[in-house]
């Protein structure tokens, strides 16, 4: 267990000397969510609620989404797929520790760091300028944490697997660009699901996206009311333990048919 | 002449990449497809919730996009660079660039070029002639030709903001995510300008004129007069800013002190 923290530590430190960057990072997050606000706006026009989402609570659920993401986005897929390729992957597996493990603590290192030096002041920042509804109620923060623990732990079992294809299709760009476009579009961070029609609705519900940045977008901006919430953290516990499956396979799988292409 | 073989030469050894992964070749086409799927579906849901976009509709909001699919297919082939920092700085490639005969940017682009992003021209323009005819719009013979200095000029905005973007890591070496970042921006300059306020909208037409690559040149094709000022402005803004980015790589590059190992 130590040797897991220390590597949450380690990369958390690792974060913390390129900080620079971050403080960009913030300015370039900050224009984003302000395009986003006006481009609401004009899409409401005058109109009161879409959705039911007022056009307030439509600024908190782009903002919330955008900074919920510095969180749980990471890329250690491409992490994963470039040790494959240089074949350093081989000599991970030797070492005594859970190669996938060690790489989901790696990423909550960076995780947790853009939480502190990137999100919470952006937030801040970003809540100075536009018109924004904090919820005075600690439950719903209380629930917004459980729920982007889960998001951050849906999207990097996603990461994992998509890493673990470069096992057998050798190189993987093509893949791991899809699987961000798709995350981006069905998890909810460009548009709330309630906003697609229902069949498209109804086909998103037998994926886990939306699980990674609507739930909580919508806890946090109230969107989600009683015994919604209940549903949707438990939910995300659920898909957390199926996606458990597919990794343990195909892990089992990649180790057996192992393709070595340099280093 | 020298640097036409030069380019044609890496061409070739791409295909034969490219050819090894094939099923990742398929992949990456149909990622690219998806890409333009996303923003068209974005598009088409907020649509079903409104008329108007501050007085643009919903097939010129279209058109806009199709517009932007054409410069941004002939940068992402050739201009793929986003992750230049990591992959030259960080990592040193750079010193084996630099000991070669050839100007540093013109290899690095070749390095990274992506043929198959050019695929987005076709959707690009499928998508123009469906919502053009939607709207009833007829071409005349100037038009191809303004297209083509606008998709040029376009190209060349996203290129200057990207490669300027690339000479910061000349200055720090430590690894910076600024590039990515930067490519959401991007995409506001599709919208009418007008629904942003001031600061943005300045933003996007003088500092990141990513607006020259959307809604500016494509309100020409729309009749929409009060923009023709802005159109016509397109190439002027790409060679600007291109030959500006050129000049900081120039500058840059002697900055450059080998960190990679």
């Amino acid at each position: 267990m130590a040797k897991y923290i220390e590597m949450i530590r380690i990369r958390f430190l690792m974060m913390l000397a390129y900080r620079t960057n971050y403080y960009s990072g913030i300015i370039i997050y900050s224009i984003n969510i302000a395009a986003y606000y006006f481009l609401w706006s004009a899409i409401y026009g005058g109109k009161e609620d879409i959705q039911g989402l007022s056009v307030i609570q439509m600024t908190t659920y782009i903002a919330v989404a955008w900074m919920a993401r510095a969180f749980y986005f990471n890329n250690i897929d491409r992490e994963i797929a470039l040790e494959i390729k240089e074949g350093k992957v081989a000599v991970e597996l030797i070492r005594p520790y859970q190669y996938l493990n060690m790489k989901t603590m790696a990423a909550l290192g960076e995780g947790i760091f853009r939480l502190f030096f990137f999100s919470v002041p952006g937030m801040f920042i970003v809540s100075l300028i536009f018109p924004m509804e904090f919820s005075a109620n600690l439950s719903t923060w209380g629930f917004f944490g459980i729920s982007i623990l889960f998001s951050f732990i849906i999207n990097t079992q996603i990461n994992l697997m998509t890493g673990i294809i470069t096992f057998f299709l050798f190189n993987n760009d093509g893949l791991m660009r899809a699987k961000r476009v798709v995350i981006d579009l069905f998890s909810g961070l460009i548009l709330p699901i309630s906003f697609y029609p229902g069949w498209a609705q109804a086909a998103m519900e037998w994926f886990p996206f939306q699980y990674i940045s609507y739930v909580p977008s919508m806890i946090f901006s109230e969107g989600f009311v009683g015994s919604e919430v209940w549903n949707a953290i438990m939910m995300q516990a659920i898909w957390c333990l199926i996606l458990l499956i597919p990794i343990q396979v195909l892990w089992g799988l990649a180790k057996k048919q192992m393709v070595i292409q340099g280093g | 002449m020298r640097h036409l073989s030069i380019f044609l030469q890496y061409v070739g050894q791409y295909m034969k990449t490219r050819l090894t992964y094939r099923s990742d070749m398929v992949v990456e086409l149909l990622s690219d497809l998806l890409f333009q799927a996303v923003n068209l579906i974005f598009i088409l849901v907020v649509f079903g919730h409104t008329d108007l976009l501050s007085g643009w509709s919903r097939d010129e909001i279209i058109f806009i996009y199709g517009f932007f699919l054409v410069p941004f297919a002939f940068f992402s082939t050739f201009f793929n660079i986003w992750d230049f920092n990591e992959r030259y700085i960080v990592k040193g490639e750079l010193d084996r660039i630099l000991t070669r005969p050839i100007h540093s940017l013109f290899q690095v682009i070749l390095e990274r070029m992506e043929l198959e992003s050019m695929f987005g021209v076709i959707t690009g323009l499928a998508i123009m002639f469906y919502a053009g005819s939607n709207l009833g719009l007829t071409i005349e013979w100037y038009d191809p030709i303004l297209f083509i200095l606008f998709v040029i000029g376009g190209a060349l905005v996203y290129a200057g903001i990207f490669i300027s973007l690339a000479t910061v890591s000349f200055w720090s070496d430590s690894r910076t995510a600024i590039m990515p970042m930067m490519y959401n921006i991007g995409n506001f300059g599709r919208y009418p300008v007008d629904i942003y306020n001031q600061v943005i909208r300045y933003v996007l037409t003088w500092i990141l004129p990513f607006a020259f690559v959307g809604v500016y040149p494509a309100a020409f094709f729309l009749n929409k007069t009060e923009w023709y000022g802005y159109a016509f402005l397109t190439p002027f803004m790409g060679m600007l800013f291109f030959t500006l980015s050129i000049f900081l790589w120039n500058v840059g590059v002697t900055k450059y002190r080998g960190a990679g190992s």
